[in-house]
């Protein structure tokens, strides 16, 4: 669905992005992963044409960003970090102005918004001005925007910024009902907001694509695998390690503090060096072992900032920078 | 629905839902119902001469008017984000640059015509030609859409309001000026100078209700100029 060749995007002499090669799959959602100004929003703007890239492809359904950029746009549904939100307009009104303005004719007009308004559930606020609604509607009516003209791929940079708990998982649920109908690229610097959304990660550091695939490649490769906490209730405890070590895939199993008070119930953490979880399950059932609670342990934050630097090697080169700036002000101290 | 008249539409509705538009309409009228009434309605003036200093002094106002509605124009949606909706949308440049021109002409055209009544007046005691008064307003209304274009390149430069104003005013007053600069300047480049200049010898002839063709031409090509140079800003911020 996307090609992305060698593109480089320079601001005057610096380079915000650059070598950047990806291929991005129809109907998938893809999360865009990485630290602050590592190039992320430009990515996504230079996808959604809203910058040309200083150099490199971008096709989108075989269609080049450079050479038919009003093309691409009629196939791409943007929200950038700040929606962009005309606050004297009701919500009705801004839909129909931007899918009027993506080319939506006038026939389909009322049923696309009709849509639109229903999957971001913004009936109750649909006749209300922008101005006046709170943030978390905002970004819903900025969602709206993007989908209006069902466009084939959607591009949502920091859909959750600002958000509070409960919008973020209700947004969370909005991005991953797009799934299928639409190819959609999310950004995000927070980590488990990625890994609950996502199909796959494309981590970005300075400028360059660190790391592609899915969380449990990415936990493969760090050699963490699969990691779930189980709490169950045997007639038979004692033998309930050595029965799930038997498990194909399965790496460890450490026991953990009682999670629950009761006659009969463990708490196991497992490792394995792929998704168990159902064959787990089944094994667990089959030999009349009931299963209280079952949780996936998040690990991409801590395997992120590892492949970010953001760990201790991270913070020996942070330091170093550090270091190399106070010596930088003062020799410049010095020279004045 | 065509994107120019599209976006023109939104713009044109914006004014008049927001304050400004009101506000720069009511501050206008004010100004050249004074104007008139101390510098027109005078009993030593002739018909003809009231008319005259009428379009006179509303072409200052114009001017203004024309760079306070414009100024707002792509700023105000840089400064607000909104702009990516523009740039993200199959909509060329050029159109994004000619539907907001158009809503500021229709706000200023508007606010001429509603100027009509002092004319008009003059017909209570004496009598001038409909044509004077018709190419009278033709000049307004080129003059208008001139002030407008020098905004809007502003307000394509700037990223706050204030900024767009002062390059508009920055690029429109010594425009207007160089009918001073003639002065100075030897002959025959005097002529060349003069017949730059935004008001006075292109203004002239709409004053005195003379329809001048190669003034018409003079503020077309220096409404055109101003917006294909807003529109190559808006291009050149997609390579930046």
């Amino acid at each position: 669905m996307i090609q992305i060749r060698d593109l480089y995007k320079y601001y005057g002499d610096r380079r915000a992005i650059g070598p950047l090669t990806a291929d991005i799959h129809q109907g998938e959602i893809v999360g865009l992963l990485g630290l602050n100004g590592t190039g992320k929003t430009t990515t996504l703007r230079v996808l959604a044409c809203d910058l040309l890239p200083t150099s490199g492809s971008v096709q989108v359904g075989g269609v080049d960003v450079v050479a038919e950029p009003d093309k691409v746009r009629s196939k791409i549904g943007y929200l950038p970090d700040r929606p962009p939100l005309y606050e004297d307009m009701t919500v009705r009104e801004y839909l129909r102005f931007a899918a009027r303005l993506r080319g939506t004719a006038q026939s389909g007009l009322d049923k696309l918004v009709d849509d639109a308004v229903e999957q971001t559930e913004l009936g109750e606020v649909r006749g209300q001005l922008i101005g006046t609604l709170s943030h978390g509607f905002k970004q819903r009516v900025g969602i709206a925007q993007a989908i209006v003209h069902r466009p084939e791929v959607v591009v949502l940079d920091e859909p959750i910024s600002g958000l509070d708990p409960v919008q973020i998982v209700e947004m969370r649920d909005l991005v991953r009902s797009l799934r299928g109908a639409h190819t959609v690229i999310v950004s995000s610097h927070i980590l488990t907001e990625i890994s609950e959304t996502c199909d796959r990660l494309l981590v970005l550091d300075r400028g360059k694509i660190s790391w592609a695939g899915t969380e449990l490649e990415l936990s493969t490769e760090f050699g963490q695998g699969l990691r779930v906490d189980i709490t169950v209730r045997a007639p038979n405890p004692g033998g309930l390690v050595s029965m799930l070590k038997l498990i194909d895939g399965v790496q460890n199993v450490e026991p953990l503090p009682q999670s629950e008070p009761g006659a009969g119930i463990v708490t196991l953490r497992i490792s394995a060096t792929t998704d168990i979880r159902d064959r787990l399950c089944r094994t667990l059932v089959n030999d009349n072992v009931a299963i209280l609670e079952l949780v996936r342990r998040q690990e991409l934050e801590s395997m992120v900032l590892e492949l970010l630097g953001g760990g201790e090697a991270g913070a020996r080169r942070r330091s170093k920078k550090r270091e190399a700036a106070e010596e930088a002000a003062a020799a410049r101290k010095e020279g004045a | 629905m065509n994107a120019i008249v599209l976006i023109a539409r939104r713009e044109f509705f914006a004014y008049l839902r927001s304050p400004l538009g009101s506000a720069i309409i009511a501050a206008c009228l004010l100004i050249d119902g004074i104007l008139f009434y101390f510098r027109a309605l005078t009993p030593k003036l002739l018909s003809a001469e009231v008319l005259q200093e009428f379009i006179y002094s509303a072409s200052g106002t114009t001017m203004i008017a024309g760079l306070v509605l414009s100024m707002r124009l792509l700023a105000e949606e840089r400064q607000t984000g909104t702009l990516v909706l523009l740039n993200t949308a199959p909509v060329k440049d050029s159109q994004i640059v000619l539907g907001k021109y158009l809503s500021a002409l229709t706000v200023l055209a508007i606010l001429t015509l509603l100027t009509a009544y002092m004319p008009i007046l003059i017909f209570v005691k004496g009598s001038v030609s409909v044509g004077h008064i018709l190419v009278g307003y033709l000049g307004l209304l080129l003059l208008g859409s001139a002030s407008i274009a020098i905004g809007l390149f502003g307000s394509a430069l700037a990223r706050s309001q204030i900024v767009a104003a002062i390059i508009g005013a920055g690029i429109l007053t010594p425009m207007v000026l160089l009918w001073a600069v003639a002065k100075a300047v030897d002959p025959p480049l005097n002529r060349y100078v003069s017949a730059l200049a935004l008001h006075h010898d292109n203004f002239r002839p709409f004053m005195l209700g003379r329809l001048d063709l190669g003034a018409v031409a003079y503020y077309l090509v220096v409404s055109y100029f101003f917006l294909l140079a807003a529109t190559k800003v808006l291009e050149a911020r997609r390579w930046r």
